[in-house]
């Protein structure tokens, strides 16, 4: 029922998107008649002032020409992204059918109108556009964002399967089709061995963006993910030496053994050299950026161009570009986003997707168009037992790899991860393009386009729809994924430092001794160097920030969301919110979390799930901008005057307030009512101790915030009254109610509010405690779970909203008094 | 062999037969030659042999660690206290807590491994053994953790370690009174708050079958 209305709303869409692609499509038109254009004046012209014409001034000149290629270029890919937008008006389509799906549909109806028109494609994808502008992009979004930690703990078993698994694929397939290829019946005999090679090269890049989607959907086990995520990158890699390889060596008239050995060297070379080059950019970059914190501007351009740098310096050589441009985003990536802006940082991120994501649709929108467009050359019998080899294939290198990996694994890979590593392998736009771009001596070219069409097209369609039921069907192994509480963190870390320990005990070596090593030598040594504000962070206590500073935003959320005009925020929040909650519904087991998070009232959290979305960014940004945010604030706060502002009220309740320190002077006069006034909050919002001049240790600001949160907490009801219900209880007893600057023991023990309604919920929200102090809380907002904007009154919230964010607040409602006033109530 | 036949002599193998079931004989071999050599040859381990391994002295948590190797908790379902020297039997039994899973569990098994090694966590906090990590001991192990970070100031271990407790009071007592008061963590909240922290895949050593005591100290 439910794929009756999709198909229905894809037809709307795909008209809809053609309304549009008329749009794209009238540029092509001129470009045969370029005629057109110019007769409208001459029309006129020499009619009326045939001699005139030529002195007089033109009024109304076109110069199509000119501007036709970026021209048309604007379109393809406006077009593109007019479809994707189209997408996701219907929710329930990209659930179901995977973006890539509709993209290809929308290139085929664009192909078969263009295809009708008589109208040539454009010759966009050259060799040459593919590999310098197209691929570069795409793989920079996947090495930027692949999720570190599971990432090297996996190390291994995602290059087993990157490179072994293409190796096999690759040799696997060709040789079987070169051994069709003897028979006659098929009429392909003419295809040798090394184009077999090639061929089946080409055809063993999987692009499982799909698959990845519905993986996290479901949140399959972190292992399983990151072997899909990470095969799909290096395979990339691994599949383009291969591709220069047989593309060299099917030129060759005759492969003598030495070749194959010097091939085999050739790859290593390659691929470590690729490696070499993109440490070396990373760390280049990390460098560069310890010193841009005076060119805040230019500051993304760095991590663009450094990694545009390692890429077309590794083409130089003709090693392995991906293989520089993803380990210099690995590399750098940590570094980099210490040391830029919070800005800077988001700006990166959301560029990276961006290119990312453009080049990708683009290429998945030809393909549709391609399809239609080019002449084909259909063999049946090559193209069906190329699909069968390429199915036939996989499911045998997934199963015998994994055999032999296996008892490395210390969580082997069972039957049903096998099943979602083999389906997994989608072939998508490399393989495309790969195709596209074969030099045209290739004898069959149209035959293997054909074919590898016919293998995208297959695996995209069948295999990307019917994944997610069967993933969900056979029950692969899942992984609660949402578990930031601070608890799980510390527990995490206690873990990890006892099997450190025990390790250590034993003797033995494994993941945890060297992870432990290499931080050691990363906070000793890396840090000082590339990261211009150095000190190491215990990831419980950037839990703890984190966590705290969600609690933050969403308050400063909330006030955004009054002060009408504040459109960067709104609309970077706006994405999250909308991509997220639709696919809250699919896993069961979410509902699980659901409790504990409906439990602790982190609204925010509902936006945060640890794993990117090849197109989406990833969710993790939040926490690690705000905890960026929050560096950016301090070094912020250190430029004198750069946010000078007049008269702003003290507060009196902030009384830890650093001595010789006005915040006020932080707050910009009129730039929240248009900024992005979230960072200037949580710039306001964690003024740090250091002085302008001195600086005194950055923990010692940042222990601080967290202190003056929990301070907040004394000045709930009852401190008395803690004292006299757990005095003896808890062994624990309040050592410093007097002392701003001590942070009060957080008493587990429930305070005796009088508005008990409000404060029990608000209780829940364990680290929370500031709301404890429920002041002018409206109990309809608290219900809901929310701090619904317009259930508080500016003033109101102002007081309701202790510590940190009153003094934002106040200096909010001072500078943009005159637009804002207390809308209820 | 020596190992093997102590184990035969000692019955080891008996006290959980499933839990020393991924550990091989020759890993146990290995482990045995280990615990000579931080023994010096002894029968039984003290502290001081623990305290002087080199490795371990950058460990943050390095006293608990030690202390969990003396505890009794750790050697059997209802030890208690604690005790001056250890055999390489209790030695061999603490280790067991970080088998790696094994592949075909079933979910009884799983929930018991699971069970078994929050135990372990659980009984690293609760040094009293009163059966609850109070917050004066939540604290004291969030403090040892960060200790190292010397830019660290012990009051933000203190407020983290109170925040989590806030936490645990959140989530494991949803509906507490005004005056109630949470006293400490008890296993069963402990259990309930690490709910899907699959920590019976995560807490692992994997052993090797490798003998490395001549490469370290």
């Amino acid at each position: 029922m439910d794929v009756t209305t999709a198909r229905v709303v894809l037809i709307i869409f795909a008209f809809s998107s053609l309304l549009h692609g008329s749009g794209g499509e009238i540029p092509p038109k001129p470009t045969g008649g370029v005629t057109l254009v110019p007769p409208v004046l001459p029309d006129d012209g020499p009619q009326a002032f045939p001699d005139a014409e030529k002195a007089n001034m033109p009024v109304f000149t076109m110069d199509y020409p000119r501007i036709q290629i970026p021209f048309e270029i604007t379109m393809w890919v406006l077009l593109a992204s007019f479809a994707k937008i189209g997408f996701h008006v219907y929710k329930k389509i990209t659930v179901w059918v995977p973006e890539s799906c509709l993209l290809i549909t929308i290139g085929l109806i664009v192909g078969g109108i263009m295809h009708s028109v008589h109208e040539e494609p454009p010759a966009v994808l050259t060799s040459n556009v593919f590999f310098l502008y197209m691929l570069p992009p795409i793989v920079l979004d996947s090495g930027y964002f692949m999720p570190t930690r599971p990432f090297f703990e996996n190390i291994g078993t995602v290059l087993w399967f990157a490179v072994v698994g293409t190796l096999w694929n690759s040799i696997g397939i060709g040789m079987s089709l070169f051994a069709i290829c003897q028979i006659e019946a098929f009429g392909v005999q003419d295809i040798n061995l090394q184009e077999n090679l090639l061929f089946a090269t080409i055809i063993s890049a999987v692009d499982p963006v799909a698959v990845l989607s519905v993986f996290e959907d479901v949140s399959v086990n972190e292992q399983l993910y990151i072997v899909v995520f990470g095969e799909c990158l290096f395979n990339d890699a691994v599949t383009v030496v291969l591709y220069n390889m047989f593309n060299f060596v099917a030129e060759m008239p005759v492969v003598e053994p030495v070749d194959v050995f010097l091939g085999v060297a050739r790859f290593f070379v390659v691929g470590l050299g690729g490696m070499g080059f993109g440490i070396l950019f990373g760390f280049t970059a990390a460098f560069t950026t310890r010193f841009t914190s005076k060119v805040r501007e230019i500051e993304p351009l760095f991590i663009f161009m450094y990694s545009y740098l390692a890429y077309l310096v590794a083409e130089l050589f003709a090693i392995s570009s991906i293989m520089a441009i993803v380990t210099c985003a690995l590399t750098m990536k940590y570094y980099v986003e210490e040391n830029v802006s919070q800005r800077s940082c988001t700006t990166i991120r959301h560029v990276v997707k961006m290119l990312g994501c453009i080049s990708e649709t683009l290429i998945f929108f030809f393909l549709g168009v391609v399809t239609i467009t080019t002449a084909h050359e259909w063999n049946w019998g090559y193209i069906l037992f190329t699909l069968l080899f390429a199915f036939v294939w996989r499911g045998l290198g997934v199963l015998v790899l994994t055999q032999i990996i296996n008892p490395f694994r210390t969580i082997p890979f069972n039957m049903k991860d096998q099943f979602g590593l083999a389906y997994g392998g989608l072939r998508g736009a490399i393989s495309f393009a790969l195709v596209f771009t074969l030099p045209d001596s290739i004898g069959r070219k149209q035959l293997f386009i054909t074919a590898t069409i016919a293998v995208i097209l297959f695996t995209v369609f069948l295999q990307g729809i019917s994944i997610r039921p069967l993933i969900e069907f056979i029950n692969v192994r899942r992984t609660n994924r949402n578990l930031d509480t601070i608890n799980v963190e510390v527990h995490c870390r206690l873990m990890e430092h006892t099997m450190a320990g025990i390790e250590d005990l034993c003797g033995q070596w494994s993941h945890f001794y060297w992870k432990d090593k290499f931080m050691k030598f990363n906070n000793r040594i890396l840090r000082k160097i590339l990261i211009r504000d150095n000190r190491a962070e215990s990831s419980i206590v950037a839990l703890y920030k984190k966590l705290e500073l969600q609690n933050a935003m969403e308050i400063l959320d909330t006030v955004s969301g009054d002060i009408s005009a504040a459109p960067s925020i709104e609309s970077l929040y706006e994405d999250k919110k909308s991509s997220k909650p639709k696919k809250k519904f699919l896993a069961p087991d979410l509902k699980n979390m659901h409790d504990i998070l409906s439990k602790n009232m982190y609204k925010i959290r509902q936006r945060t799930v640890a794993y990117t979305n090849k197109h989406a960014l990833p969710n993790e940004s939040q926490s690690r901008e705000i905890l960026i945010r929050r560096h950016a604030s301090i070094r912020r706060s250190l430029r004198p005057g750069s946010f000078q502002s007049s008269a702003t009220p003290k507060s009196h309740k902030y009384f830890s307030l650093p001595a010789g320190k006005s915040l006020d002077s932080k707050f910009p006069p009129a730039k929240q009512s248009y900024t992005d006034d979230q960072e200037t909050m949580s710039e306001t919002a964690y003024p740090s101790r250091r002085s302008r001049f001195g600086q005194p240790s950055r923990s010692s600001s940042r222990a601080m915030m967290p202190l003056r949160r929990l301070d907040t907490l004394t000045e709930v009801h009852s401190v008395d009254m803690v004292d006299e219900s757990s005095g003896s209880g808890g062994g624990t007893s309040r050592t410093n109610a007097g002392d701003p600057h001590t942070p009060v023991p957080t008493k587990v023990s429930r305070p005796m509010t009088p508005e008990t309604g409000i404060a029990k919920r608000k209780r829940r929200s364990g680290l929370r405690p500031h709301l404890l102090q429920a002041g002018p809380w409206n109990p309809e907002t608290t219900q809901h779970g929310t701090l619904c904007s317009g259930g508080l009154s500016g003033t109101r919230r102002c007081e309701s909203v202790p510590g940190l964010f009153e003094r934002t607040l106040q200096g909010l409602y001072n500078t943009t008094t005159c637009s804002y006033h207390p809308k209820t109530r | 062999m020596e190992a093997l036949h102590y184990l035969c002599t000692h019955k080891i193998v008996t006290i959980d037969s499933s839990s020393l079931f991924s550990v091989s004989f020759e890993q146990i071999g290995i482990l045995h030659n280990r615990f000579k050599q931080l023994s010096h040859n002894e029968e039984t381990l003290l502290r001081e042999n623990f305290s002087k391994i080199p490795d371990l002295e950058c460990n943050p948590i390095r006293s608990q660690i030690i202390e969990a190797f003396f505890d009794r908790r750790n050697f059997r379902q209802n030890g208690e206290g604690t005790v001056e020297e250890i055999g390489f039997e209790e030695f061999l039994v603490t280790m067991s807590h970080f088998r790696p899973p094994t592949l075909n569990m079933s979910e009884h098994q799983r929930e018991g491994v699971r069970r078994d090694k929050l135990r372990f966590l659980f009984n690293m906090h609760d040094t009293d053994n009163d059966g609850t990590i109070t917050l004066e001991e939540y604290r004291h192990v969030v403090e040892e953790l960060l200790s190292l970070s010397e830019a660290m100031e012990k009051d933000t271990a203190k407020s983290i370690a109170d925040a989590a407790m806030l936490e645990v009071a959140s989530i494991s007592m949803g509906h507490m009174e005004p005056d109630e008061f949470y006293e400490g963590i008890t296993f069963e909240h402990f259990l309930k708050l690490l709910n899907g922290f699959e920590i019976e895949s995560r807490m692992y050593v994997r052993f090797l079958n490798m003998d490395t005591t001549t490469l370290c100290k």
